[in-house]
């Protein structure tokens, strides 16, 4: 076809015609093998130049040119972070009506609409990976000082409206007059009980929690329990929800049952703190989180002391549990 | 270089156009019986009715692509036992290989889709142009308004049937009657459309436009049958040993009486109804499908003549070689069982039996379980560990039913549902599957701390109704690694 430039043989040079296939040479030789100036076929040209008007005309439509900031926008406006807003957009309405139920029922009252629970939990499942887990990890297994949220021990209370009240107003958040508050005084730092003591307390805890026998140390920490510990873990350590201070008889601990990890505890005191997340997600947004983890296996059942769950559900985001 | 034709070879055939003669005889009868009935099957099964009560479909033929389920008649089929497709097509395959290696190319003859709509357009193209001559005068006729009227009928007829063709294929997808008025009234998904016209354009293209030529280059089966046959099979065969020397005509075989004539006239009547233009007395060949038509020619020509008839008829290699020498041929049924043929038919039975069998006994119930892995256990407030699992319960029974899982394995275990309270929990738990559904839920299991690390956890679903069935599946409980 077109001459080569260069010093490349051309085929005037040794040019001949091919007797089988009744095709020109191009004149180059290399062993003895010869290259056929083979014409290209008609389908293939069309093709061809069908591709380059095709490659003129969807430059001239779509962002294709590369310029110093952007790309040319192209005719059509398309963009394919425009196709995401919309895809979003036709996301955000197919979720609408769903929302809008949501929004309007009271938190108590989801358990009675399966197909709501069903939806906020699954929004709750994507909600909690966006914000919850940096801290409760991935599985929602916790770690030392952010609790486990599959299990059955609550420190302010399991069921699902005081689950989102928590959700609401955080723990101890500075930016919430109504955020859950309480503070441990640090009995070793403050100078409230001498090392001594605190081991006897030590002492005393593990034996409550079943994980070391009872012996003299823990009785005299026992009196010293009555007397510092009670007011708020309750006479027999079981807690108080009201206070979220944690029950110091099961098997559960948030920064460790062992004697030194409890030794640091009852020195130092510990007050995490959870961000409230009423001004940071939207209301429907808090109602799916603590609806999904409610549903982690440890979600306990509305307080029986309000009768009909409907009329209890005004209120009920404002109980705690004793 | 050699010395050569300065003229480049070719390396294209134009199509010879087929103008086969119309026929009439045993082969031809059995044709049209074969056409019938197929025919019949492809356009009438969708419109089968079957009682399935009142949880799945009523047709009895159904590939519900949208629901990944195939019904056919009283066996249902789920995505995951598609093995039973599988052992179809093998059956199929098998199938093949027996019918070829005992009778060539039956299937290319006689029941190939091709085939059968070639048929039908070759007939409809008679009908309307009559029969060859006419055929071939029409075709060197110059263009007017007769011949144009004539190829346009033919044409739209055609297009008509090829439209039918490809309307039908559809309703085994979907609810006939339903998609029938969806299609009519311009509401069916446009899937529907789009292969009623992508149908329509194969149908009407290679069986009106094509034919032989399919057969012929483009088709990969007349190639591996040719592999198929061997020196026993039955083909169409031209007794050249009989027909040759050809005697050109009655009158010069009677005046060339002397010499000696075969039974072949010579009247090109084999040639003349052949639909893909072949001369079958050239010897087996890729162009012949053994449809038996010009069997049907050349009986008729000898029985006119009064020479025995069979001039062309089914016969094996081995018999052409001692029909040769003059020996007598074996009987043809010999021929078809023969050591191949009966490991073809064995294992073509097998995987039936094997797949009927499998069919009788399967359970129509079943479990599958996947352990959380994040977190792997969970410690509970009174020191016992809580594993979670999604469990999988397929109801694979067109009606509801009352369920019951249990597990074993682990001391002390006790199961209990996402939904429900581990106060009430047990080893058994009691639930409801709906119909042809698969039910996932995730299901809780807590055990004492005190034991393996990793114990082996089994599930077991059982029916609670009149059906029963039972189905187990194995899955871990895990606990902390220090609690040994």
């Amino acid at each position: 076809m077109a001459e080569h430039p260069g010093p490349s043989p051309t085929r005037s040079a040794g040019s001949r015609v091919d007797v089988p296939t009744g095709t020109a040479t191009v004149g180059h030789q290399w062993d003895g093998i010869e290259e056929l100036d083979t014409p290209m076929p008609r389908w293939w040209l069309t093709i061809f130049y069908a591709c380059v008007v095709f490659a003129i005309v969807y430059a001239i439509a779509y962002p294709a040119i590369p310029l110093a900031t952007r790309a040319t926008p192209g005719l059509l406006g398309w963009s394919s972070r425009g196709e995401l807003a919309k895809e979003l957009t036709a996301e955000t309405a197919r979720q609408a009506p769903m929302r809008r139920a949501l929004a309007a029922l009271p938190i108590a009252a989801l358990a009675g609409n399966p197909a709501l629970l069903d939806a906020a939990t699954r929004g709750g499942r994507s909600a909690f990976k966006v914000h919850c887990v940096q801290c409760h990890g991935g599985g929602a297994a916790g770690s030392k000082g952010y609790p486990n949220l599959n299990d059955d021990d609550w420190l302010w209370g399991g069921d699902i409206a005081t689950i989102a009240t928590t959700l609401q107003h955080g723990i101890r958040y500075p930016g919430d007059d109504e955020t859950r508050q309480s503070q441990m005084p640090a009995f070793g730092r403050d100078g409230i009980l001498k090392a001594g003591q605190i081991a006897d307390l030590v002492a005393h805890v593990r034996a409550i929690s079943r994980q070391a026998p009872a012996n003299g140390a823990a009785t005299r920490g026992a009196a010293l329990f009555a007397e510092n510990c009670a007011v708020c873990h309750g006479p027999a350590g079981m807690g108080n929800r009201e206070l979220g201070a944690p029950n110091l008889t099961d098997a559960i601990w948030l920064y460790g049952g062992d004697t030194a990890s409890l030794t640091t505890t009852i020195h130092n005191a510990r007050g995490g703190v959870m961000p409230a997340w009423a001004g940071r997600v939207d209301p429907v947004t808090i109602k799916m989180l603590a609806a999904y983890v409610h549903s982690l296996g440890g979600g306990e059942a509305a307080p029986v002391a309000a009768a009909p769950a409907a009329a209890s559900a005004a209120t009920a985001s404002d109980h705690g549990r004793g | 270089m050699a010395e050569a034709d300065p003229r480049p070879p070719e390396f294209f055939v134009a199509r010879r156009s087929v103008f086969p003669k119309a026929i009439d005889g045993a082969f031809r009868r059995f044709k049209w019986l074969v056409m019938a009935v197929t025919l019949a099957i492809y356009y009438a099964t969708p419109w089968l009715r079957w009682d399935r009560g009142p949880w799945a479909p009523t047709q009895a033929v159904l590939v519900d692509i949208e629901h990944r389920r195939f019904y056919m008649f009283q066996i249902e089929i789920w995505p995951h036992e598609f093995y039973y497709v599988t052992g179809l097509l093998v059956m199929a395959g098998v199938g093949l290989f027996l019918v070829t290696s005992a009778v060539g190319r039956a299937w290319c003859g006689y029941a190939c889709p091709q085939t059968v709509w070639i048929d039908l357009f070759v007939h409809v193209e008679r009908l309307i142009d009559g029969d060859r001559n006419a055929q071939l005068r029409l075709a060197a006729a110059p263009w007017g308004p007769a011949k144009l009227a004539r190829r346009a009928l033919k044409h739209g007829i055609w297009l008509v049937i090829a439209v039918l063709t490809g309307g039908a294929w559809i309703f085994y997808f979907a609810d006939a009657p339903t998609l029938a008025r969806q299609l009519f009234a311009g509401t069916a998904p446009f899937a529907a459309y789009a292969t009623v016209g992508v149908l329509t354009f194969t149908t009407y293209a290679l069986g009106g436009l094509m034919r032989e030529q399919v057969c012929i280059y483009m088709c990969p089966w007349p190639r591996i049958q040719t592999a198929m046959l061997d020196e026993q099979s039955l083909i169409v065969t031209y007794k050249a040993w009989r027909g040759e020397p050809r005697s050109h005509g009655l009158k010069r075989a009677a005046g060339e009486a002397a010499a000696p004539t075969g039974d072949c006239i010579d009247c090109n009547a084999c040639v003349a109804v052949c639909p893909t233009g072949i001369d079958i007395r050239e010897g087996p060949q890729i162009g012949c499908i053994t449809c038996g038509l010009c069997i049907d020619a050349c009986d008729a020509v000898m029985t006119r003549v009064g020479r025995p008839d069979k001039l062309i008829g089914y016969t094996s290699v081995a018999d052409t070689a001692i029909a040769r020498a003059g020996g007598t041929p074996r009987p043809a049924l010999k021929r078809v069982l023969r050591p191949r043929t009966l490991v073809y038919l064995g294992a073509w039975s097998a995987v039936g039996v094997a797949m009927l069998f499998t069919l009788g006994t399967r359970t129509r119930l079943d479990i599958s379980v996947a352990a959380d892995r994040n977190p792997e256990w969970v410690r509970l407030a009174d020191g016992s560990i809580r594993n979670a699992y999604t469990v999988k319960l397929r109801n694979m029974e067109a009606r509801p039913r009352d369920v019951e899982v249990a597990i074993a394995g682990v001391a002390g275990a006790a199961l209990w549902r996402e939904t429900g309270s581990r106060a009430a929990a047990g080893t058994r738990l009691r639930l409801h599957l709906a119909a042809d559904q698969l039910d996932e839920r995730r299901l809780f299991v807590a055990a004492p701390a005190a034991g393996e690390e990793h114990v082996p956890l089994e599930f077991s679903v059982r029916g609670l109704d009149a059906g029963g069935g039972t189905a187990t599946a194995t899955s871990r409980f895990e606990r902390p690694e220090d609690e040994r």
